[in-house]
């Protein structure tokens, strides 16, 4: 858990993302919501992420919008270069395909393009991942798109505390945060962060400390490789498991530190492996410890292909606690 | 147009010290640029200074604009200073975006120059997140955004003109109909008799002007303005005109037809414009003679200006990419 943590009643990502952002609206008035669905005639959003807070800030601050992408985060940047800071829905990670030109082209380059006149504080939530039987179009994780972004930040949080304590970065954060939840988590309980907790963007985090293994991850997949701690523990193969929290930029020096330490890394994560960020980290990692590995870097993400609909190729498709303990004790043989 | 809205003789002159500057400046820049001393992407906006001049002389220095890659008329008829705008575009360091952002991406909040981009269409939906957070500040400025004829067959259009409209945003759409989109011509690429027409689809009012006309564009300007300061939400404003100098300065106009681009040339809104001042009496032969030659040595200095500034250091390359510089 995060380090100001206080432990309070139990709390699932769900409610610690929809208390940080009432929290952040209460502590600051230029801090806006909008998205499909947002509001609560609406029902605050589809699995209720904003449930109050339309109702707690009125409709003029959570603004259910059409189903348009585009000017959903056209209006989000809009009002940012004027002083607000918005926190727009794009209810499902594969909808920010049709909002990529407001995002990449505008929200992240606009600071540099203007020579640092105007800057775009935004925080994009989006949620994502398998397990729902929802086939090709609704549980892609596309976060490396985003990462390969220059201006763009982009963070995952695994758990609640780290949920609202990132989430609390983001809106204040002064550039355009990409903040990707994952549905099936929404529901996973955790520890409860104090209010005003905030989890730094850029920021790793030891999950668990390990001497044989690092096992770089984030996101539910994060959740997996600790599930498949007992079964490395029982290979003889000790993990330290990293949770990075924010992708983008990513925390080298937390990653480096642990790699000294085991000589190897397994990189994991939802997206398909090929281009993924895993690639990004494991090049760093090789040129930054050639000739120091015990063995070579290891990635285990997603085949290449789209996300199946029928369930047992579904749950073929991710990494989970099995298949990471397998990749990890491989990297130990 | 309603005579309520229309321009008295201060304000004409108002507009044509805008339209003098603007097109001062275009032919400038192609001179530049044809000399080989400034070396750029150039979408030249000769013939349709008209538009934005009476547009900002119904705007204060508050108002916000958001403007698209052939701009470069807007943002001088806001207010961007000559300096600041002829070393962007030279690409030096005290140019307005450090040099960073160039001739496509031109940016001047002090006077309400918030966004300049280069993607079709895509003025609309940022500005109606500026408009949304005069509506919440209760501020009382009005957006503006401008795009041409083709980006109303763009998504971002549709979406964006709903939405405003939805919102009851203090917007305007200020549609620069020149005829063509790129190399094709409105008839090919655009469903609609009259862009204006599409307003009717999003409840929202739409009126086609002469945009050459100062007087007729003036008054739908203010009007928008005036709906729009008063919570009355959003209007659409087609403007016809013409560009002079096709899509992108140095393509060979191909694909134009030449009568229609030659009686559009004679028909030179800037001069007409200028006779009229003086035929009604507004303003003197001199007095005209006057302020352009003022307006050619403000560009002289700023053309000096700008080729006499340095380049950006190349540390600019990895700043302003995050607040904090960009990523190790």
């Amino acid at each position: 858990m995060s380090d100001t943590a206080t432990k309070v009643k139990p709390v699932t990502i769900l409610q610690a993302i929809n208390t940080a952002i009432a929290d952040a609206m209460a502590a600051d008035d230029t801090v806006l919501v909008l998205g499909e669905d947002v509001a609560d005639p609406e029902e605050g959003g589809v699995v209720g992420i904003t449930k109050g807070l339309s109702s707690r800030f009125g409709e003029a601050r959570v603004r259910s919008t059409p189903i348009a992408e585009q000017a959903i985060i056209g209006a989000a940047i809009g009002a940012s270069l004027v002083g607000y800071k918005p926190v727009a829905e794009i209810m499902l990670m594969n909808f920010t395909t049709v909002a990529m030109d407001m995002i990449v082209n505008h929200a992240a380059k606009l600071r540099f393009m203007s020579g640092g006149q105007t800057h775009v504080p935004i925080v994009i939530r989006t949620m994502t991942g398998t397990g729902f039987s929802s086939g090709g179009q609704h549980c892609d994780y596309l976060e490396a798109w985003f990462a390969h972004t220059a201006g763009m930040k982009v963070v995952a949080p695994s758990n609640p505390a780290d949920a609202y304590g990132l989430m609390r970065a983001a809106i204040n954060d002064p550039d355009p945060v990409l903040y990707i939840e994952n549905l099936p988590a929404y529901w996973t309980p955790g520890e409860a962060p104090e209010t005003g907790h905030t989890v730094p963007l850029g920021k790793a985090r030891v999950a668990k400390e390990g001497t044989d293994v690092t096992i770089v991850s984030y996101s539910r997949t994060l959740n997996e490789a600790v599930s498949a701690v007992a079964e490395m523990e029982a290979a003889g193969v000790s993990a330290e498991i990293i949770d990075l929290r924010t992708i983008s930029p990513w925390d080298k020096e937390t990653v480096f530190a642990s790699v000294a330490k085991t000589g190897r890394c397994l990189i994991t994560h939802e997206a398909v492996t090929q281009f993924g960020v895993g690639a990004e980290i494991a090049a760093v990692l090789q040129t930054e410890f050639f000739g120091k590995l015990k063995a070579p870097v290891a990635r285990l993400g997603a085949p290449y292909a789209p996300v199946p609909f029928s369930k047992p190729l579904e749950d073929a498709f991710a990494p989970n606690a099995k298949r990471i303990a397998a990749a990890a004790i491989a990297l130990t043989k | 147009m309603t005579s309520n809205y229309a321009p008295d003789g201060a304000t004409q002159l108002e507009i044509y010290k805008r339209v003098a500057l603007l097109k001062a400046n275009d032919e400038r820049s192609r001179k530049v640029i044809m000399s080989g001393r400034l070396v750029m992407p150039y979408y030249s906006y000769r013939g349709q200074e008209i538009i934005p001049s009476a547009m900002a002389t119904a705007l204060t220095d508050d108002d916000y604009w958001v403007t698209i890659y052939r701009g470069i008329h807007d943002m001088l008829a806001k207010g961007m200073p000559l300096n600041d705008l002829w070393a962007e575009i030279a690409g030096r360091v005290d140019g307005t975006c450090k040099g960073k952002g160039g001739p496509m991406h031109l940016t001047y909040p002090k006077k309400g120059i918030m966004v300049t981009t280069g993607i079709v269409g895509s003025s609309m939906p940022i500005a109606n997140g500026i408009a949304w957070g005069s509506q919440l500040s209760g501020n009382g400025r009005v957006t503006v955004a401008t795009f041409g004829d083709g980006a109303s067959n763009i998504g971002a259009f549709h979406e964006s003109l709903n939405l405003a409209s939805v919102w009851k945003l203090p917007v305007i759409f200020l549609c620069q109909n020149n005829l063509y989109g790129e190399h094709t011509t409105y008839e090919k690429a655009t469903s609609a008799k009259r862009i204006a027409d599409r307003a009717a689809a999003y409840n929202m009012p739409g009126v086609r002007v002469n945009g050459n006309d100062p007087i007729e564009m003036f008054a739908a300007a203010r009007e928008a303005v005036e709906r729009a300061r008063a919570g009355e939400g959003p209007t659409l404003i087609e403007a016809m005109t013409f560009r002079f100098h096709g899509h992108v300065f140095g393509d060979a106009d191909a694909y134009m037809d030449k009568a229609q681009k030659k009686a559009a040339i004679e028909a030179d809104p800037v001069p007409i414009f200028r006779a009229r001042l003086i035929a009604e009496g507004i303003a003197t032969e001199e007095e005209l003679a006057a302020i352009e030659a003022g307006i050619e040595q403000q560009i002289d200095t700023a053309v000096d200006f700008a080729l006499a500034s340095p380049f950006p250091d190349l540390s600019e390359l990895t700043t302003d990419v995050y607040a904090e510089g960009a990523a190790a």
